[in-house]
């Protein structure tokens, strides 16, 4: 491996001052960072936090010397060991980029190159130069493949992404960003898209690899717990402008800005489990699959207590959505039923009955996709109320502006298209679009997993209220267990298509735990920056 | 007989090869002098096929050309210009390309012939002497297509988050052009391909006429001028069969340029 002397540890790295980057939209530039300071010293790893949209990924990327499309580096230094990048060639910054500095994207399913295999992509930057040969470098990112825990290091590099695994797959685009041994890497939101449980073992490889090779590291999350396992000083983003710089145990101890404050303070929802056996909607002994592939969900029963939320967890590919859409009759099972208020539901969609439709609905992942971006929000709103409910003209808008009061908007949105909208906004359309039909179950199928922790809050508490006002049952389908705490009356654990536990939310949060339970459960990260090494010790322990 | 057996024995036949005889020269005075189909055919065939494959040779490679350079140096003046001068050729109707060039280059300056009339004595550099008008018309008339959609298939992929990744890898833009968004952009272009290859073996009667060349094309003009059924239905089959097995290429080509198609989970 690589002997390069890369100076002594403490010494400045990386100086950025006073940046200003604009960002081209509405036929203006507007700033997006504004004025920020950053420093970073060998062997460091900074945490920079914020919602979406507080220029965290922009003022990563200026790190490097590189602005988006649309936007323009417009005033600042930007010094890396020496060099000005700002003012640099292209050409030049290119030499840096992929052998000094390097970059971990946020979806590494979408930042590797569906045409090459894995290893010509982990190699393609230290090849470059010449100065290892093809054999070499490849041997190199074998090492580091097993450095990363990848399994099957000698082969795994010979694939094409779409044969890895999301978890893995991430791993292997850190490997690519070590393989010419950075001075400094970029990791934007690199475990955001993963699984709790296989993002333990991605922050354990990167956290191994940046302090085996002394790498200097800016670490972009909006997630408080993550963060705090990897960095050694926290800095804190609002609309580009710096809330708060400190040590990451200074920082989680005592924040002194009032907007950090609130970021801490916002996991603090908590709903006290209730149950009944008035059980709405009962899923008795299901299996299904897609086409004529085998069985995705084997034996499932659930059932849904009449206004309370159960919430289904598990990781990816446990089959959540699948038993969401055998409920909706998109997907009729091969064997079980679906009992709604005591009677059978047709398997069939199209041999269920408009009031058997109305009483179910759904709201999606995705506000952005599931809202045609060519209606305005009264028509979509509108929609529904038509086909359900007949009302048309005047009552119609009337019944619109009553449900966009109810998800605490007023009537100034009902000519607005949905691109003209935030994405928490477009949430709470989505939940009107639902309520139009006044149903009796509403099934959540990870609707804040896209959106920032605060307007998450907002979200889950509007939620909360709507239950307790039209009695609606919820089925909350997520992996984050954070929103289960706040939000579920029963818990549902599903793995690989079978539902390992079902019970009151106390029950299953409490030990004594299944050993999936469990597994789930403690991969969920703290906020104490020694969770992640304690838990490594543990599971390495039992 | 009734038609769909007379259909079958025409099937059967086309099977072993027999299309039939030609209804032209079949005289009232009782002497048959009617040719085979495939005699008739045989020769034009190959003219067609000859201009199609010279066309293609410079066509498609200049194309590609063009379109990868346009989608490297997009919107500067190299890009705009290129872009207006094939738009230009593929707006003009054919004939008028076709006169334009023998108007420059076969009457005012004498470089090529405006007849190309090749027959199967001459040898192959004459032939390719006499099409080089027809061929060069083609050329101009295809290329737009072809080049526009190989730009716009690599400048689609350029948002892709692996294009950036390779930009912040230190990847030159040529690299990225050819070795990142290239190898993805291959279905679209070769489907775009096919069908243009296609169009210069079945849809070139127009410039076959203004350049006197023997191809299969005006052979069946002639036919449907004088109702000669079986010739206008081999010429048919054979138009439907070209158009069938370039797309075929061109599908199994996005096939085997796509690992996740060829190399499954």
């Amino acid at each position: 491996m690589s002997t390069k002397d890369r100076g002594t540890k403490g010494d400045i790295l990386l100086d950025m001052k006073d940046i200003v980057i604009d960002g081209f939209s509405d036929e203006r530039w507007h700033e997006i960072i504004k004025g920020v300071d950053l420093t970073l010293k060998r062997g460091e790893v900074l945490g920079l936090i914020g919602e979406s949209g507080a220029g965290k990924s922009t003022l990563g990327l200026a790190a490097m010397g590189f602005a988006r499309p649309g936007c323009r580096l417009t005033s600042g230094e930007i010094v890396f060991d020496g060099m000005e990048l700002r003012a640099m060639p292209e050409k030049q910054k290119q030499k840096l980029w992929g052998t000094r500095i390097a970059y971990v994207a946020q979806s590494a399913a979408a930042a590797f190159n569906p045409a090459h295999k894995l290893i010509d992509q982990t190699i393609e930057s230290s090849i470059r130069n010449g100065a290892v040969s093809e054999k070499e470098a490849q041997a190199d990112a074998i090492e580091l493949y097993r450095a990363m825990q990848l399994p099957d290091p000698e082969n795994i590099g010979f694939r094409f992404p779409h044969q890895v695994s999301g978890g893995q797959l991430q791993r292997a685009m850190t490997a690519m960003a070590m393989a010419s041994r950075p001075d400094l890497i970029i990791f934007d939101e690199p475990t955001t898209a993963l699984d709790v449980t296989t993002q333990v073992n991605v922050l354990a490889a990167m956290r191994d690899a940046v302090e085996r090779f002394n790498t200097a590291a800016i670490y972009i999350t909006h997630d408080l717990a993550v963060v705090a396992q990897m960095a050694d000083r926290i800095k804190v983003l609002r609309y580009g402008v710096e809330m708060e710089e400190a040590e990451t145990r200074k920082m989680l101890k005592t924040p002194e800005n009032a907007y950090t404050k609130s970021l801490w303070s916002v996991r603090s929802i908590h709903k006290k489990p209730e149950t009944s056996d008035d059980n709405i909607l009962q899923i008795q002994g299901v299996d299904a699959a897609y086409g004529k592939g085998e069985n995705v969900l084997h034996d499932v029963n659930i059932s849904v207590p009449r206004g309370k939320t159960v919430a289904i967890v598990g990781e990816s590919g446990s089959g959540k959505s699948t038993t969401a859409r055998v409920v909706t009759g998109l997907l009729p099972p091969n064997k079980g039923k679906v009992l709604f208020n005591g009677e059978v539901l047709p398997a069939q969609l199209k041999d269920r009955s408009k009031d058997q439709l109305r009483r179910i609905q759904m709201i999606y992942q995705m506000a952005d996709t599931a809202m045609n971006p060519r209606q305005t929000i009264g028509e979509i709103i509108g929609r529904p109320l038509e086909f359900y409910t007949g009302l048309k003209g005047r009552a119609q808008e009337a019944k619109v502006i009553e449900l966009l009061q109810m998800i605490e908007l007023d009537d100034s949105f009902l000519d607005r298209l949905p691109n003209e909208l935030s994405g928490g906004q477009k949430q709470r359309v989505c939940i009107a679009r639902a309520l139009a039909a006044n149903p009796e179950v509403i099934i959540c199928d990870e609707v804040t997993s896209a959106l920032d922790q605060i307007v998450q809050e907002g979200i889950l508490q509007l939620l909360l209220k709507l239950q307790k006002d039209l009695d609606v049952s919820y089925i909350f389908i997520t992996h984050d267990i954070a929103t289960v705490q706040a939000i579920s009356d029963e818990i549902v654990v599903m793995l690989e298509g079978e539902v390992v536990e079902q019970g009151l939310k106390t029950q299953i949060m409490e030990p004594p735990y299944p050993d999936y339970t469990k597994l789930l459960l403690s991969s969920v990260p703290e906020m104490d920056p020694d969770w992640l090494t304690n838990l490594l010790k543990e599971r390495g322990e039992a | 007989m009734p038609a769909y057996q007379r259909y079958f024995g025409w099937v059967a036949g086309v099977l072993q090869g027999d299309f039939g005889y030609s209804f032209s020269g079949r005289a009232a005075s009782g002497v048959d002098r009617s040719r085979a189909v495939v005699d008739l055919i045989g020769p034009r065939l190959n003219n067609t096929l000859f201009l199609a494959s010279m066309t293609a040779l410079i066509a498609v490679p200049l194309s590609l050309f063009l379109g990868i350079t346009t989608a490297l140096y997009r919107n500067s003046v190299y890009d705009r210009v290129v872009n207006a001068v094939t738009l230009t050729t593929i707006a003009t109707p054919e004939f008028f390309v076709a006169y334009i060039l023998i108007l420059f280059l076969a009457s005012l300056y004498q470089v090529f012939p405006s007849l190309a009339n090749i027959d199967a004595s001459m040898t192959m550099g004459e032939k390719i002497y006499k099409s080089a008008l027809p061929s060069m018309t083609l050329t101009l008339v295809i290329v737009a297509h072809m080049m526009r959609m190989t730009r716009a298939a690599i400048i689609n992929l350029l948002a892709s988050p692996y294009i950036e990744m390779a930009r912040l890898k230190g990847v030159t833009s040529t690299r990225v052009i050819l070795y990142h968004a290239l190898p993805n952009a291959w279905a679209p272009i070769s489907t775009v391909i096919a069908f243009n290859l296609a169009y210069l073996v079945v849809g070139v009667v127009v410039v076959e006429v203004v350049f006197v060349y023997p191809g299969v094309g005006q052979l069946m003009v002639d036919a449907v001028r004088t109702r000669d059924i079986p010739v206008v239905q081999a010429c048919a089959l054979f138009f439907a069969g070209t158009y069938i097995m370039l797309n075929l290429i061109a599908d199994i080509i996005g096939i085997i340029t796509n690992p996740r198609l060829l190399h499954p989970r």
